[in-house]
């Protein structure tokens, strides 16, 4: 390898791997919009479920412990299962949902299930940073449990909720990797097809470099956004 | 406006039952300024709290304006809290709104149509005198403004009955005395029944026409400001009255006096007058009258709601007779006397 770039001038190399690049940008376009849908999806599902785990918890605006405590439990139960095994679980589910287990769209299913359970636990943490003092002032003025939810508890957790959805972000590029590993497509695919099994570690190292680049701005964005939201207010 | 007949609380932990408040009954009248004082813990907030009902009595009754509110289903229960308007110590503003919209809050949870609401808005803040500050954000404003906009939230929706948690106890003086001139003169504007509680005897001296000490869950003595402070039945009542008045360290005198005993008869007393009697010259009269010395060695007045109080330490210096009648004349002015040596 190191002879063989030695061997070749700075113009033929780029040439002869221009396929590198045109592989990298397809791979890295199927994973961002692999973990931005899934990342979406999975607040459509994990928002609300946050915030019935923090509404019917002891002593809250819709008290049900008995609900409280399975809904709990199976989010437990859920989350213990380490995703490389999820994703072989959840097979028959996929292909009932899409068609086929493989490819990008399939991925969507394993990594927006893997993901609810996570985000309805950060939502809960977020929910619960919010003093009682201001549930409480809402109560006194004849607030609804809807009326809680809808103007307190998720405006007042809106920067914290959305430095949720950045770490919700990140991991689901983690997991999405894992996906491609079993044909999920993206990054993780390519990385494992011609970096592990065709020794070509140049697209390796540019897949790492991609996804760092992909991590840090979506975190930088994460953080952006709460400043400004912050900002405002002050 | 508010009877409250029989009320218990009791919290139940996994180790004990806590009474919180034990078959308190009391009768709130429409448009006074009413305070609950009791130490932390003795189950004042608590009770304030069962008045809107954020925590559920045990039980007992609580009629608010000819309607049992311990009675109600939930969504009565969400109109009535609509006209009963809360403020916290910690003011409770939400941070994620502008003091506007946070004025508007309450009136967005009783569905008001937006275009009045927004002008009952502005009336408000020109109430509390807030104008300039409708597009800030709480974490910008003072202690003292976040209070005036948490009365003006209280107020959005024209309540009958405000409740006062603590509002100012989490302000310096100079503050609270502006907060509750604020609420004094919403009272009088606005003939608004205030209920109040705190642990401060200068927030009822300031502001409350009735006053119930509280203590241990138990409501000890009901009765008129200045009844309770000139004559205060319970030992927690006396203890919030010394509070805020001071007596004087009647050791230090004590032993002054005998330092300069001279060999003429002397006595110390304490001389307590409440009213008008304060206004009058009794002490240069019995001086005159009675052939006594009197030396002034600490004296103190203060008011509440306008009628002066207030303790003296005297020395009175003459021979047993005179001394003993100069008392007697004191006794018959209307004072109270103490002989404290």
């Amino acid at each position: 390898m190191i002879e063989y770039i030695l061997a070749t001038t700075a113009n033929t190399f780029w040439v002869e791997n221009s396929w590198i690049a045109e592989k990298v940008l397809m791979a890295t376009w199927e994973t961002l919009y692999m973990v931005v849908i899934s990342t979406f999806l999975s607040y459509v599902f994990g928002l609300p479920l946050g915030v019935i785990l923090v509404t019917t918890s002891d002593g809250h605006v819709l008290e049900s412990k008995g609900f409280n405590r399975v809904l709990g439990a199976i989010i437990n139960a859920a989350r213990s299962i380490p995703f490389i095994i999820f994703l072989i679980l959840v097979i028959p589910f996929t292909r009932l949902v899409v068609g086929t287990p493989i490819g990008t769209v399939a991925s969507m299913v394993p990594l927006t299930l893997a993901a609810i359970p996570f985000v309805a636990r950060l939502v809960e943490n977020s929910l619960k940073e919010i003093e009682w003092g201001l549930i409480e002032a809402a109560l006194s003025m004849g607030a609804n449990a809807w009326q809680i939810v809808s103007k307190v508890l998720i405006p007042e957790a809106t920067p914290s909720i959305i430095l949720g959805m950045a770490i919700t972000t990140i991991n689901l590029v983690g997991y999405s990797a894992m996906a491609g590993i079993v044909g999920g497509g993206g990054l993780g695919t390519l990385a494992y097809y011609y970096g592990y099994q065709r020794y070509e570690d140049l697209v390796m190292w540019i897949t790492v470099i991609v996804l760092i680049v992909f991590v840090q701005g979506v975190q930088t964005l994460g953080d952006k956004m709460v400043a400004n939201t912050i900002n405002k207010r002050r | 406006m508010i009877e409250i007949h029989n009320l218990t609380k009791i919290y139940h932990t996994t180790h004990q039952d806590i009474v919180a408040l034990d078959n308190v009954s009391l009768s709130i009248k429409r448009g006074e300024i009413f305070g609950i004082i009791g130490l932390s813990g003795a189950g004042k907030s608590t009770l304030i709290r069962c008045i809107n009902m954020l925590e559920k009595p045990t039980q007992g009754s609580i009629i608010v304006d000819g309607q049992d509110i311990t009675a109600l289903n939930k969504n009565e229960l969400h109109l009535a809290r609509q006209k009963i308007g809360m403020i916290f110590q910690q003011f409770n503003l939400l941070s994620s709104r502008s003091i506007f919209d946070n004025i508007m809050f309450p009136l967005e949870i009783a569905h008001v149509p937006t275009q009045p609401a927004r002008q009952r808005v502005e009336e408000l803040l020109e109430m509390v005198g807030l104008t300039d500050k409708a597009r800030v954000y709480p974490d910008q404003l003072s202690g003292g403004q976040k209070q005036r906009v948490g009365i003006a939230r209280a107020l959005a929706n024209d309540p009958k009955l405000l409740l006062s948690d603590e509002a100012t106890s989490a302000l310096d003086p100079q503050t609270t005395r502006s907060i509750l001139k604020l609420l004094k003169d919403i009272n009088s504007q606005l003939n608004l029944t205030i209920l109040l509680i705190t642990h401060d005897m200068n927030v009822i001296k300031q502001v409350c026409d009735r006053v119930a000490v509280i203590n241990d869950s138990h409501i000890e003595e009901v009765g008129d400001v200045l009844s309770i402070f000139s004559n205060p039945r319970t030992p927690t009542s006396q203890s919030f009255i010394n509070t805020i008045m001071n007596k004087g360290d009647t050791e230090e005198y004590t032993q002054n006096i005998t330092k300069q005993q001279t060999g003429k008869y002397s006595r110390l007393i304490r001389v307590s007058f409440i009213g008008s009697s304060a206004g009058e010259p009794i002490i240069s009269s019995m001086i005159r009258t009675h052939d006594v010395d009197a030396n002034i060695l600490y004296g103190n007045i203060d008011r509440v709601k306008d009628v002066p109080f207030g303790n003296l330490i005297l020395e009175l210096i003459g021979t047993e007779e005179t001394v003993s009648l100069a008392m007697a004349y004191l006794m018959n002015n209307g004072l109270e006397i103490e002989v404290l040596k």
